[in-house]
């Protein structure tokens, strides 16, 4: 399968595939954010990977580190394929102020929360989701707490017992 | 309401006994008929995955145990497998079976807990205390094993936190005696029960396509038909070496999953019985100096392993530079732990992925167009745990 793969994303997709990693032997492919839904679409669709199982959908940010070079935010897609029992993952590299991608809804539904969760927790925007709202954070929050410039102990909803002294915003890590 | 509004729109919860805690779905209602569904989460969300990403890689363990706190050992040993892969280490056999046990032993429990509260939902009072009642015999092993009840923590990178109790064997045997015994009053009370079959049987179907399309796992996926277990497609800790049966449904209904976990607990109990009839001798933790904290029975006879064991727990260990991801087949479905190393001895990314979670989003499509009576069945048979769903 690992070849096979790795052909058949080289004949279709030479352009938008970027680079192809294996580390532990775990294969993962980075491909150009705007070819990420028709990359997944043919892979789907193809009859002899048939890449059925999108199992997860998250993201990386590398601030402060040296790979935030080839791109700050790193959306990772965890695909699986039943028929071959092979997991292999699709990396898409996102910088500057347009953190945007194409939606997989269209193709998985299990798409939707998925995204939305890396929306709420790290503001990358899913073009074209139905419905790409809030969804484990307060309403209030303000910011993506899993970022990195995100402070850990910062509490934004003031609470009854802060509330005359409210947590100032403190830069670590 | 106006005149011509003909649905109305109904809260259940946060704080509702059948939501299993702090869940809230927003139900559109038509007459008694569920138009649509919607499920409102993250009450319960205390950001453990960036309190993960603060801590040293050992540190990070109790913090696994909060996930789905029915399941504790599930969770460290998806997080241990994760960072043992991350840091290439192979740990001995003995530590491989006694997981296993123990993670099976964990499945029996946290379908236990499934059970007595799926059937208290159904209208069946008694299963709840009877289901309660065996699970308390697995908790004691925990106690037994840990030092705790529910936040174990047993299961450390490269090993197990302290050797197996002396009375370990006798124990999960006697565990396995009274359970399977206990089973068949299960199957007595439910299995045949017209009561329990007119609220599961045909309630909250969904099909194979769509489960696969929802990205569902563990017996919410089984129970349409697919064949997909982590523990058969891509074993882990050892378990090409056991002889067991994955269970499978037919109609997707509530009844063929209800089925299914019955199953699943009686082959668990197979699996934890052939891990202690084949435990073999040897350390309970591996030996990899610099990484793996040295046996505590060394580090006060030692001097090299109190000086490792002081490094590791002052200054941890230096991951590589990598993402690793690793499944393992929990109670609820697959969980994964996506771990990213920078180079430095706090991971970059620890990315839970919660079996609970990805299966909740399914609600809306298992309850479009029933009875709301069917909506609790609903979320009774996708197994959720919030705090997993939250995290």
């Amino acid at each position: 399968m690992r070849t096979e793969l790795s052909k058949f994303l080289k004949s279709k997709f030479a352009g938008q595939l970027t680079e192809q990693e294996l580390f532990r032997d775990q294969q993962s492919f980075v491909v150009k954010p705007d070819a990420i839904v028709s990359v997944c679409e043919a892979l789907l669709n193809d009859e002899n990977l048939e890449v059925k199982f999108l199992a997860d959908i998250t993201c990386v940010d590398w601030l402060g580190h040296e790979q935030e070079k080839q791109g700050r935010f790193e959306v990772v897609y965890n695909l699986y394929s039943y028929k071959h029992s092979y997991r292999f993952f699709l990396k898409v590299r996102l910088d500057g102020e347009n953190l945007s991608v194409g939606t997989l809804t269209g193709l998985w539904k299990g798409a939707n929360w998925l995204e939305r969760e890396v929306f709420d927790l790290f503001g990358i925007k899913f073009e074209g989701h139905p419905n790409l709202t809030k969804i484990v954070t307060p309403d209030e929050l303000e910011g993506h707490p899993l970022r990195k410039d995100f402070p850990l102990t910062w509490e934004q909803p003031v609470f009854s017992w802060n509330k005359d002294d409210p947590p100032e915003v403190r830069n670590e890590r | 309401m106006s005149a011509e509004k003909k649905t109305i729109t109904l809260n259940m919860g946060p704080q509702h006994p059948s939501t299993h805690g702090v869940l809230r779905v927003k139900l559109e209602l038509d007459g008694e008929r569920v138009v649509t569904a919607e499920p409102i989460i993250g009450y319960l969300h205390t950001g453990i995955e960036k309190t993960m990403e603060s801590m040293l890689y050992y540190k990070v363990i109790p913090a696994t145990d909060r996930i789905d706190y029915l399941a504790p050992m599930s969770n460290n040993l998806g997080y241990c497998l994760a960072v043992e892969k991350l840091m290439d280490i192979e740990v001995p056999e003995k530590v491989k079976w006694a997981r296993v046990c123990l993670v099976e032993l964990t499945r029996v429990a946290s379908h236990l807990v499934w059970l007595g509260t799926h059937s208290i939902d159904l209208g069946a009072m008694s299963m709840l205390m009877y289901a309660f009642r065996e699970r308390e015999l697995i908790i004691d092993l925990y106690e037994a094993c840990g030092g705790q009840r529910m936040m174990t923590s047993y299961i450390r990178i490269g090993g197990l936190a302290s050797d197996l109790p002396a009375d370990f064997e006798k124990k999960v045997r006697n565990i396995i005696k009274t359970i399977r015994e206990k089973m068949k009053d299960y199957d007595k009370l439910l299995t045949e029960n017209p009561i329990f079959i007119m609220r599961t049987k045909g309630v909250a179907v969904i099909s194979a396509e769509e489960a696969i399309n929802y990205s569902l796992s563990g017996p919410m996926l089984r129970g349409s038909g697919v064949d997909y277990d982590v523990r058969k497609a891509n074993p882990y800790s050892g378990y090409e070496n056991f002889d067991f049966d994955v269970p499978l449904g037919k109609n997707g209904d509530a009844y063929d999953r209800y089925l299914i976990r019955m199953e699943e607990m009686r082959q668990s109990l197979n699996i934890a019985e052939q891990a202690i009839d084949g435990m073999p001798e040897g350390p309970y933790r591996a030996h990899v100096p610099g990484v793996v904290l040295p046996p505590k029975e060394d580090v006060l006879y030692k001097m090299e392993s109190m000086i490792f064991h002081f490094k590791i727990i002052t200054d941890g260990f230096d991951a590589p530079v990598g993402s690793v991801y690793q499944a393992i087949e929990s109670p609820k479905g697959e969980l994964g732990f996506y771990i990213t190393g920078d180079g430095t001895n706090i991971p970059r990314r620890v990315r839970v992925r919660p079996p609970s979670f990805v299966n909740l989003g399914s609600l809306p499509v298992l309850t479009e167009g029933k009875l709301l009576a069917d909506v609790v069945c609903a979320i009774g048979s996708i197994d959720i745990v919030l705090g997993e769903v939250d995290r």
